[in-house]
C-alpha cells in the first residue's frame, strides 16, 4: 500500500536526519515512562513481597484488586488523575496539570499493579521453595523479603520490562493529564495520534515504526536475561 | 547492599526528576482542534514570542472540553469558536471577556460525485435536507464542539434532528475534527467541516468542498482571558498581552497573511 | 559448640500434633541432653519428620510442650532437609547469605564461609551457582551453610534419602565431624544400615507415637517393643 511504502521513508528520513523535534518527542517519552517504571518498582516489589508474605484479613482481596488493577484502561487512570490535578480537584494548588510530571504520576499509577501483582506472584512461589530454609535461620521480615526480591532478580527484571513497556506505548493517560503540548509534553505516542488525526498517516505510522525497535530492544532484553539466568540456574 | 541500592535509585530518580518537576510557568492556552489543525498556532506564537518573549503552551482539546477546563482554572486563556458559550462562559464570571481574533468558514464537504446533488443546493440549510433526503452517509463530530454546534443549529434551520434517530446514515464519532474527517474520507460519505481543519488535512480520499459561503457557515474565533479575580493563580499579566496582540495590528496582518497551499484558512476580525 | 549457657536439655513433653483432623503425633515425650547422637527411626510416614520441624520451631504443636534450657533457642539450632534449600546464588554465596541472617558481621562472613567450605570440601566450587551442583555436593553445602551458624545442635531429616551410596558416605563422614566438634545432632532416618553406623541412642517412631527409646546398641540387640523388632528384622511396618 502507498501509505506503508510513504511511511517507511519517513522513518528512515526521521532517523537518519536526527531531526531534534523528533529527538526531544522519542526523549521525553523514555525519561517520563523510565521515571514510572523506577517509581512503581520501588512501591510495587515491597507492597508485592509483603502481599506475598504477611497474613492479615482481606488479603484475598487485596490481591484480587491487584491482578484486576494490572488491566487498569490506560485512559481511566488518565482520567482519575485528571481529575485530582485539575484546579478544580483536590491537588489543583501543585498545579501539576499539563506537565510531565503529571505524566509520569499517570503512568507510575498504571504500572505500579502490574509490578505488585508480579512480584507477588513471584516471591509467593519463591517463598514456597526457601519458606523453610528461611524460617530456619530466624530470618526477620526484611531479611526475608531482601532474600526473596534478590533472589527473584531475573524474574522481576522481566516484569519491570513489561512494566515498561505498557508504560511506553500507551496513549490515553499521558494524552489526558500532558495535554500533549508541543515541546512540552508531546511524547510518541500522543504525537502519532495528533499526526493521525491531521490525516497525516504517512507520517503517524512512520512513527509507530520508530517506536518498533523500542520494543524490540525491551523484548529482545527479556530473551537474553532470561536464557543467561537459566544458564546459571538462578531463574526463579 | 540494601542500603546502597536504595541510595543509587534515589540519586537515578532525582537525575531524572528534576527537569521534569523543576518546570517554569509558561502562559496555557486552550484552543481547539480547528485552530491547531489548520497549523496556524506554531508560526503565530511563534511572531508572538519573538516580539513579547513570552512562552505559550497550547492544549488542544474540543471548545466543550476547552471551556470546562477554563471555569476549573486549569487555563490562563482560551481560544475556542462558540459565541453562545463564550458568553455565558463570561456571563458565569469566569472570563474577563470576549475579544473577536479571527473568522474561519465552515464547509460542507462530501465525495466529487455528489450523489445527493448538495452543490446545486440554494443555502445550506437545504443542501443538509438533501444529505437527510438520501439518505446519504454523514459524520458529525458529536462532541461539545463550536463546529459540531453550527452542524446542529443548521440542521435545526432545516427543521430535522438526525442524531435523535438511531440511523445508520447519521454517525457520532465523539471525536475531533482529524478523526471525523479521516472517517468520511474512508467511508466517502458527507461531513461538516471548517476552513482551518480542512486546508490542512492530508487524507482527503475523494473528498471535496461541495458547499460553502452564505450567513450559517461563517466561523467566528474569540480570546478570553481567564478571570484572575476567580483564579487568582492565572498569569492575568501575560494573558493580556496575548491577548491584545492577537486582536492589534500585528496579530491580524499575521493572520491575514497566513496561507495554506495558497489558500487563507481564517480571516482577521478587523 | 556451647556459648555461655547452653539450650539443652531440651523437654518435650506430650507432644502432638494434629492436621485436618488426623492425629499424626501422639502423646510423645522425651528429653535430648548434650552429647550422644540420637537418631529418629521409623518406617515411612511414621511422623519423624514432623517430630523435628515440631522441635526445630518450623511448627507448632496441637497440644503439648517443646521446652529448651533457655530462650531465644532459635538461633543455636540449624536444620538440614531431606532435600536441601539452595539459593540462586554461588555456593559461598549461600553461606554468607546465612551468616548474615545472623547478623555475623560484613568483615568476617567470607572467612567463616571459607573455612565451612574447606572442612565440606567443597572450596574448588566456592564461585559456582550452587543450583548446579550435585545433590551431594548440594547437601554437603546445605551442612556447611549449618556448621558456619555455629548451632548447638543440628536437626537432620532424611539427609541421605535422595542420595547415593558415595554421596552418602561424604555426609556422614561430615555428620561424624561435626558431632565429634561438639554439635549435638539430630537425624530422622528410615534407613536402618544408616541408623546403625550413626547413632549412639535411638528413638523409635512408628505411627505418630515414641515407641522406644534407648541406647543404639541395645535397641539394635534387643529391641524392647514389637513393632522394633519387626522394623530391625527388616520386616515392613506401615
Amino acid at each position: 500500500m502507498d501509505s506503508f511504502a510513504t511511511a517507511f521513508a519517513e522513518a528512515g528520513a526521521l532517523l537518519v536526519s536526527f531531526d531534534p523535534d523528533f529527538l526531544s518527542i522519542v526523549g521525553l517519552s523514555l525519561r517520563v515512562s523510565l521515571t514510572a517504571v523506577a517509581l512503581a518498582c520501588l512501591i510495587g516489589f515491597p507492597l508485592g513481597a509483603l502481599v506475598a508474605l504477611a497474613r492479615f484479613p482481606g488479603r484475598g482481596v487485596i490481591v484480587l484488586l491487584l491482578n484486576t488493577f494490572m488491566g487498569l484502561p490506560p485512559v481511566v487512570v488518565g482520567l482519575i488523575v485528571f481529575l485530582l490535578l485539575s484546579r478544580a480537584g483536590p491537588l489543583g494548588v501543585l498545579g501539576l496539570l499539563f506537565t510531565p510530571t503529571a505524566m509520569i504520576i499517570a503512568q507510575t499509577i498504571l504500572v505500579t499493579p502490574i509490578v505488585a501483582a508480579l512480584t507477588r506472584q513471584i516471591v509467593a512461589d519463591l517463598w514456597v521453595e526457601y519458606g523453610e530454609h528461611l524460617r530456619s535461620l530466624d530470618a526477620g521480615p526484611v531479611a526475608t523479603m531482601t532474600t526473596l526480591i534478590t533472589d527473584a532478580r531475573y524474574s522481576l527484571a522481566t516484569v519491570v520490562l513489561a512494566g515498561f513497556g505498557r508504560a511506553i506505548a500507551e496513549v490515553g493517560a499521558v494524552m489526558i493529564v500532558g495535554g500533549n503540548i508541543d515541546h512540552a509534553t508531546r511524547v510518541m505516542t500522543t504525537a502519532i495520534a495528533l499526526e493521525t488525526s491531521k490525516g497525516n498517516l504517512s507520517t503517524a505510522l512512520g512513527l509507530g515504526i520508530v517506536l518498533l525497535p523500542l520494543a524490540l530492544a525491551v523484548n529482545a532484553a527479556v530473551q537474553i536475561i532470561n536464557a543467561s539466568a537459566s544458564r546459571r540456574a538462578v531463574l526463579a | 547492599m540494601v542500603t546502597r541500592f536504595a541510595v543509587l535509585a534515589v540519586a537515578f530518580l532525582a537525575a531524572f526528576t528534576a527537569p521534569v518537576v523543576a518546570d517554569d510557568r509558561p502562559l496555557l492556552l486552550g484552543t481547539t482542534t480547528s485552530v491547531d489543525n489548520s497549523g496556524l498556532l506554531g508560526p503565530l506564537l511563534k511572531a508572538f514570542r519573538d516580539e513579547t518573549g513570552i512562552e505559550v503552551r497550547t492544549v488542544v482539546r474540543g471548545s466543550g472540553a476547552i471551556l470546562q477546563l477554563g471555569r476549573s482554572g486549569d487555563f490562563d486563556v482560551v481560544l475556542v469558536h462558540h459565541p453562545d458559550a463564550e458568553r455565558a462562559f463570561v456571563a458565569g464570571g469566569d472570563g474577563l471577556g470576549r475579544y473577536p481574533v479571527m473568522t474561519s468558514r465552515f464547509l460542507i464537504v462530501g465525495p466529487d460525485d455528489d450523489p445527493a446533488g448538495v452543490r446545486a443546493a440554494p443555502d445550506a440549510a437545504a443542501a443538509m435536507e438533501r444529505i437527510a433526503a438520501g439518505p446519504y452517509d454523514f459524520i458529525s463530530r458529536g462532541d461539545e464542539s463550536g463546529t459540531n454546534a453550527a452542524e446542529r443549529h443548521l440542521w435545526g434551520l432545516a427543521g430535522l434532528s438526525p442524531w435523535t434517530a438511531r440511523g445508520g446514515w447519521y454517525r457520532e464519532t465523539g471525536s475531533g475534527m482529524g478523526a471525523t474527517l479521516n472517517m468520511a474520507s474512508v467511508l466517502s460519505a458527507y461531513t461538516f467541516t471548517e476552513s482551518g481543519s480542512w486546508t490542512n488535512f492530508a487524507n482527503r480520499g475523494d473528498l471535496a468542498v461541495l458547499f460553502e459561503g452564505g450567513p450559517h457557515l461563517e466561523n467566528p474565533y474569540a480570546i478570553i482571558p481567564i478571570d484572575p479575580e476567580r483564579h487568582p493563580h492565572v498569569a492575568a499579566r501575560d494573558a493580556r498581552r496575548l491577548v491584545d496582540w492577537l486582536t492589534g495590528p500585528v496579530g491580524q496582518a499575521f493572520i491575514a497573511g497566513f496561507r495554506v497551499d495558497g489558500e487563507p484558512p481564517f480571516a482577521p476580525a478587523r | 559448640m556451647s556459648g555461655p549457657a547452653s539450650i539443652l536439655p531440651l523437654q518435650v513433653s506430650h507432644l502432638a500434633f494434629e492436621a485436618n483432623g488426623v492425629r499424626l503425633l501422639d502423646d510423645v515425650s522425651f528429653t535430648l541432653q548434650a552429647g550422644r547422637r540420637a537418631v529418629l527411626l521409623g518406617p515411612n510416614g511414621a511422623g519423624k519428620s514432623l517430630l523435628l520441624r515440631l522441635c526445630h520451631g518450623l511448627l507448632r504443636p496441637t497440644s503439648g510442650e517443646i521446652r529448651w534450657a533457655i530462650e531465644g533457642r532459635a538461633r543455636r539450632q540449624a536444620m538440614v532437609f531431606q532435600r536441601p534449600v539452595m539459593l540462586r546464588r554461588s555456593v559461598i554465596g549461600n553461606i554468607t547469605h546465612a551468616l548474615a541472617v545472623r547478623g555475623v558481621p560484613r568483615g568476617e562472613r567470607t572467612a567463616r564461609a571459607e573455612a565451612a567450605l574447606a572442612l565440606a570440601g567443597l572450596s574448588p566450587l566456592a564461585r559456582r551457582p550452587a543450583r548446579v551442583l550435585s545433590g551431594g555436593e548440594q547437601q554437603r553445602l546445605a551442612l556447611a551453610r549449618a556448621w558456619a551458624t555455629e548451632p548447638e545442635i543440628l536437626f537432620l531429616d532424611e539427609p541421605c534419602a535422595s542420595l547415593d551410596p558415595a554421596a552418602t558416605r561424604s555426609v556422614e563422614a561430615l555428620i561424624e565431624g561435626f558431632h565429634a566438634a561438639g554439635t549435638k545432632i539430630v537425624m530422622a532416618t528410615h534407613d536402618l544400615a544408616q541408623a546403625r553406623r550413626i547413632a549412639d541412642e535411638i528413638l523409635f517412631v512408628h505411627k505418630g507415637r515414641l515407641i522406644e527409646r534407648g541406647d543404639a546398641d541395645s535397641f539394635f540387640d534387643a529391641p524392647q517393643s514389637e513393632e522394633g523388632r519387626a522394623f530391625v528384622a527388616g520386616e515392613l511396618l506401615w
